[in-house]
Parts: structure tokens; C-alpha cells; sequence
């Protein structure tokens, strides 16, 4: 065993116990947190993306059976990223990014819901993560806000002429801060009671501000790196879907 | 076989440099003193925010339905869940780079 291998092997096993040395930490709505007719209005607005999500999903993976292995990869990508707690030193808190940035880009925005639901299912049944109550008010921050601001602003910036990294480094901070902008707004409008909306929404969406604001651009860098990253390795992937045209790898 | 050599250093050393740095971060992150959240060390958001604001205005969060958060349960669980999600992610990984991109190169020859 040379040098290199040996100390890789001590740090190796310093970080693995460094990493699980620490409980978890969430930042999905916890269950039974929102009153019962908020949270069934927010799970009655989840249904109809996750259906048509289901829709979509047979459908491309009718047309090309290499959708299938991607559409795994990102509901791998999207289960782990959205149950790893990252701590940020500025807020003394931790978070997680959500990973639907990077999954609308590639899958579209209603495959990227329908992945989000699924995973955010088995953190609320096997996790303590999120809940059953909440599954709907989650699924529609994380999964319907976080996957359409990803893929909007991707597009939008790809058509203004961004490179892939730029629009992917974007996509990924607008589809972590559009998840915790909408959160705040289910929170502040489930819990307020009699209390004036807007300023319970302001405070909540300002104390999220210190752990968001730089977990959104680890969210970026991440989004960004895996679109190049696979631009290196598999351009004909990202024709294919859609990501880039034919002209611009041929070029 | 001196390339193979070359490669091995070449990749050790990257692998070292990836987890010193990640090994700095951690100590620094795990040696700093929080600010005031009054939650104990490294709080999750849905307890520094999502539960604070929801306790002060009357609402708990209940236990949930399946609780693993029972001592070291939860660790096993996210193990587990890591472990199955990671081989998903690998396995997906390596079926898009190497074998599919070996098929279109494939069929891009004939």
C-alpha cells in the first residue's frame, strides 16, 4: 500500500465518522404541522403534477428505453440530496439542498415532480422526514416550485444565450430559493390564524435566509457541474433530451 | 504499466486533496460556536424555523406515523437509504456512460 493510499484510507474513516457522528437534520414540513384543510389544499394541488407526471414518465419511456436509467439516476440523485443535511457554518444550522434543479433539466419539470413525491413518500414513512400530512404541501415546494423554477430558468438563460454551466449554476439557486419561498408561504399561511399574513411570511422567509442563501449556491455549483459533466460524457444524452440541439455538440 | 502507475498516483492524489478539504470544512464547520438559536449545536431548518414558528403560533409537530427517530435507528435507517440510493445512482450512472454510450457508438458505426 503506497503513501497516498494509506492516508486516503485514515482520512476516509476520520470524515465516514466525522459524517455519522451527526443526526440528521430535515427541513420538509414536519407532520401535522399545518391545519388539516390547509394541508389537504396543498395535496389537492400536488395531484394533478403528480398524474401528469406519471403521464409523461410512460410516455418517454415508451418512445426511448434509455429515458429509463436517467430518470433512476435522478430519483437517486433527487432521494439522497434532499435527505442530506449540509451544515452551514454562517446560520450554525443545517439543510439540504433539493436536487430538482438538476432533475428538471434533465427530465422535465413533471417527471422531476413525480420523483420529488416518490421520494419525499419514503422520507415521510421509513425517515422521520417531512410527513404523511405534509407529503402534498412538501411536494408542492420542493417538487412543483423547485422543479419549474429550475427548468424555466434554464431555458430562459439557455435562449439568452448562457453557456450550460451559467444556466445550470442558476437553475440550481432559483429551484432551492423558490422551495423555501414557497414553504414560507405554506407555513405562514397554514399556522397564522387570525394573525395578518404577510409579515409572518416575511419573518419565516427571512429566518430561513442565512442556511438558503449559501446551501442555494452549493445547490448551483452542483446543478451546474453534473449538466457539464455530462455534456463531456454524454452530449448525445442531452440532445436527446432536449437539453442542447444537435447543431450546438455538432459545433 | 507506467501509465496505470501514472493514473494510480494522479488519482490518489486528487482523492487527498478532495478529502483534506473536506475534512477542514467539517472541523471547521463542527468547531464553530452558533449563533443565537437556541436549539443546541447544528439544528435542522425544520427545527430552528419551521417548528419554532409553528410552536409560537400554536402548532407541534407530531410524532410521526413510523417513528425511527428512536435512539440509533435513524442512523441504520439513513445508512440503509443512503446505501440503496447510492448503488441506484451508480448502477443508473453506469448503465447511461459506459454501456449506453458504448451502444450509440455502436450504432453510430453501422
Amino acid at each position: 500500500m503506497n503513501r497516498y493510499r494509506k492516508f486516503a484510507v485514515c482520512l476516509t474513516t476520520l470524515v465516514a465518522t466525522l459524517l455519522f457522528s451527526t443526526s440528521a437534520h430535515a427541513m420538509h414540513i414536519s407532520e401535522g404541522i399545518l391545519p388539516f384543510p390547509w394541508a389537504a389544499l396543498w395535496s389537492a394541488l400536488a395531484i394533478p403534477f403528480v398524474a401528469l407526471g406519471v403521464k409523461r414518465l410512460n410516455m418517454l419511456a415508451k418512445d426511448d428505453l434509455s429515458f429509463k436509467p436517467l430518470v433512476g439516476l435522478m430519483a437517486a440523485v433527487v432521494f439522497i440530496i434532499s435527505c442530506m443535511p449540509v451544515p452551514v457554518p454562517t446560520a450554525g444550522t443545517c439543510s439540504h439542498p433539493c436536487g430538482t434543479g438538476i432533475a428538471a433539466i434533465l427530465v422535465g419539470p413533471f417527471v422531476s415532480i413525480l420523483i420529488t413525491a416518490v421520494a419525499l413518500l419514503i422520507q415521510a414513512l421509513f425517515l422521520s422526514h417531512g410527513g404523511l400530512t405534509t407529503w402534498g404541501a412538501n411536494i408542492v415546494s420542493m417538487g412543483v416550485a423547485g422543479s419549474f423554477a429550475g427548468y424555466f430558468t434554464f431555458r430562459c438563460l439557455r435562449r439568452m444565450g448562457a453557456t450550460l454551466g451559467v444556466a445550470g449554476f442558476a437553475a440550481g439557486i432559483f429551484a432551492d430559493w423558490a422551495t423555501y419561498l414557497t414553504t414560507s408561504v405554506e407555513l405562514a399561511s397554514g399556522i397564522r390564524g387570525d394573525a395578518p399574513f404577510l409579515p409572518l411570511f416575511w419573518k419565516i422567509l427571512i429566518a430561513f435566509i442565512p442556511t438558503q442563501l449559501p446551501l442555494g449556491l452549493l445547490e448551483g455549483a452542483m446543478t451546474a457541474g453534473m449538466v457539464v459533466l455530462l455534456y463531456r460524457k454524454r452530449p448525445d444524452l442531452l440532445v436527446k433530451m432536449k437539453v442542447l440541439k444537435a447543431e450546438e455538440v455538432a459545433a | 504499466m507506467s501509465k496505470l502507475i501514472a493514473y494510480n498516483s494522479w488519482f490518489f492524489a486528487k482523492t487527498v486533496k478532495i478529502l483534506l478539504a473536506l475534512t477542514a470544512f467539517l472541523f471547521f464547520t463542527t468547531s464553530c460556536e452558533l449563533p443565537a438559536t437556541g436549539a443546541g449545536k447544528w439544528p435542522g431548518v425544520d427545527e430552528s424555523v419551521v417548528e419554532k414558528y409553528a410552536k409560537e403560533h400554536g402548532r407541534e409537530a407530531w410524532t410521526p406515523f413510523i417513528n425511527t427517530d428512536q435512539g440509533d435507528l435513524l442512523l441504520f435507517v439513513f445508512l440503509l437509504a443512503g446505501t440503496v440510493g447510492g448503488f441506484a445512482a451508480g448502477y443508473s450512472w453506469r448503465m447511461l456512460m459506459s454501456e449506453k454510450s458504448a451502444e450509440s457508438s455502436r450504432s453510430n458505426k453501422t
